[in-house]
């Protein structure tokens, strides 16, 4: 049944931290290469060589400028989005066939491949873009928190985290249990005041946002800068006649 | 949200069909034998021709049956068993009508009860959705129940029920235009909540995360058709409910109800593709769009 549990033990989700987000979409790549090869259908690509190309992806990387009020330099901001895997996941809810499911060990949302008719009302609920429909192979896509590699025993442990978390080079996306206030990830989000997206929607996103740090505010100049000796010099030797030669002319 | 063709004949279709199967359900008009059986036929390839059309926009079609087993939660499915027990119910009421010239008043009245419960279902898989305000709102249930009663009153005959049932659709959606217009503003989500970046100053989208389109901007993102939307505003109105008013008010004979019933439908599918066109889901604003 598509109703969502009551309570999961286990509430696992991304922690992702906008103020080290390079904007580099390593994670988008990772994300493709590992769940095109892996579980479920494969992300196609439609005319990719062409002119008019697009494709499925599971996770896609924003850039938002934020202009603060006053004089302030605008801030870029790259921000990478997937599935939230909310608590109260409305895509799961309107699934009439029982495809779409939250699980009870963990709280990972997934889709039930052979069971989706492709109907795409999911996506329509979900307020994040988190899932696209596969124009090769009808069915629904979405993140799956790489539940075939945090399980799978056959990899190295430090593999068994999702692969865009495994392949962020800067450190920016952070994985594990966001029920159990003591993990390394809930320390983190209660440090910096992790937020949720679109809280007003009313999904209870488990994956938080980090908001980027304050930034320091540039001086125009330092306050010493006027007793400071002029670096420039006058030029001597084969520069200085030279340039006394130039004048003279 | 995209217009797709498919699912505005759908919805048009099925619910003129049901409108006037409840109708036929209750009596009116007390039709048997042939006459009953023309009535029957023409809400049956209405209304199962627009439930076939809305099997064209799944991906995958040949498991269509599945969405039967999620009534407990999904509109979806509750609209799926409301269909097929309203067509097996208004089926046999119609067989005791059109070969044992008898009225089975039990199932006429059952079948026009869930013909109704049919198009409910239908108008709440799109109510029932926070992602969209325009739609997220009484109104939008209210609006397809009362143009599918109007419209299978017209089909039906019933001139003096038509005409109530057409200023009462017409008034409904004039109100569902001017509250939708006002939805997504009143929701509370806009860029800022978005992004939670509204805190530190005014969000702007720099550059989306993909230089072509996406399933998502296809789906969701349609703003072409909003550039005349007041205009076709006008015409579905003109279209749906004062044509086939004024139409209704000559001397009745049946080339006038044919008319007043083709102006009525084409109508309702410029209002249905406005009802898509129009509608703003959420997740346009993470491209700085709505």
């Amino acid at each position: 049944m598509t109703t969502l549990p009551a309570k999961t033990e286990k509430k696992l989700g991304l922690v992702i931290d906008l103020d080290t987000c390079v904007g580099c979409h390593a994670c988008v790549i990772s994300c493709k290469g590992w769940n095109t090869e892996n579980y479920g259908a494969p992300l196609s690509d439609q005319n990719a060589y062409g002119a008019d190309n697009s494709g499925t992806f599971l996770n896609r990387v924003h850039s938002y400028e934020v202009q603060p009020a006053g004089d302030a330099a605008a801030q870029l901001i790259h921000f990478p989005k997937s599935c939230l895997h909310c608590e109260d996941a409305p895509c799961v809810t309107v699934c009439p066939t029982g495809a779409s499911y939250k699980r009870v060990e963990d709280g990972i949302v997934l889709v039930n491949e052979s069971n989706c008719i492709g109907c795409g009302l999911c996506a329509w609920a979900c307020p994040y873009g988190a899932r696209e429909l596969d124009q090769a192979e009808g069915v629904m896509k979405k993140c799956t928190l790489c539940v075939d590699r945090i399980y799978n025993e056959n990899l190295p442990e430090e593999d068994r985290q999702p692969a865009c978390v495994r392949t962020c080079p800067a450190g920016a996306r952070h994985f594990g249990d966001l029920g159990d206030e003591n993990s390394s990830v809930s320390k983190l989000v209660a440090e910096r005041g992790g937020m949720d997206l679109m809280p007003e929607q009313g999904t209870k996103p488990v994956n938080k946002y980090l908001p980027p740090r304050p930034k320091d505010d540039m001086p125009e100049f330092d306050v010493l800068a006027p007793f400071l000796e002029p670096v420039a010099e006058e030029p001597k030797g084969f520069l200085g006649w030279l340039d006394k030669t130039l004048e003279k002319l | 949200m995209h217009p797709a063709p498919s699912v505005i004949f759908f919805t048009t279709f099925s619910g003129l069909g049901f409108g006037l199967l409840f109708f036929l359900g209750l009596g009116f008009p007390a039709v048997t034998g042939w006459t009953a059986f023309a009535f029957f036929a023409i809400a049956y390839v209405m209304a199962v021709g627009g439930l076939m059309a809305s099997t064209f926009h799944l991906g995958r079609p040949e498991r269509a049956i599945k969405a039967f087993t999620q009534w407990r939660s999904s509109w979806l499915s509750r609209e799926a068993w409301c269909a097929v027990g309203a067509l097996v119910l208004m089926g046999l009421y119609g067989l005791g009508l059109v070969f044992f010239d008898t009225r089975w008043t039990a199932f006429g009245i059952l079948g026009a009860v869930l013909s109704m419960a049919t198009v409910f279902t239908t108008s709440m898989i799109y109510t029932q959705l926070k992602t969209i305000p325009r739609w997220n709102m009484k109104l939008t249930p209210l609006k397809f129940m009362s143009l599918s009663l109007a419209g299978g009153a017209l089909v039906a005959g019933q001139v003096d029920a038509a005409l109530v049932l057409l200023v009462i659709a017409g008034l409904v959606q004039i109100y569902a235009w001017v509250e939708g217009d006002k939805a997504l503003t009143s929701s509370g989500t806009d860029m800022a909540s978005a992004t939670g970046l509204g805190g530190i100053g005014k969000v702007r989208a720099f550059e989306p995360p993909h230089t072509g389109t996406n399933y998502l901007l296809r789906e969701f993102v349609h703003v072409i058709g909003r550039k005349h939307s007041q205009k076709l505003r006008i015409i579905a109105l003109g279209l749906m409910t004062i044509v086939p008013i004024i139409l209704l008010a000559l001397p009745f004979s049946h080339f006038v109800g044919v008319l007043a019933i083709a102006s009525h439908v084409a109508g309702v599918l410029t209002a249905r593709w406005l009802f898509f066109a129009e509608a703003e889901h959420v997740v346009g604003l993470y491209y700085g769009k709505r």
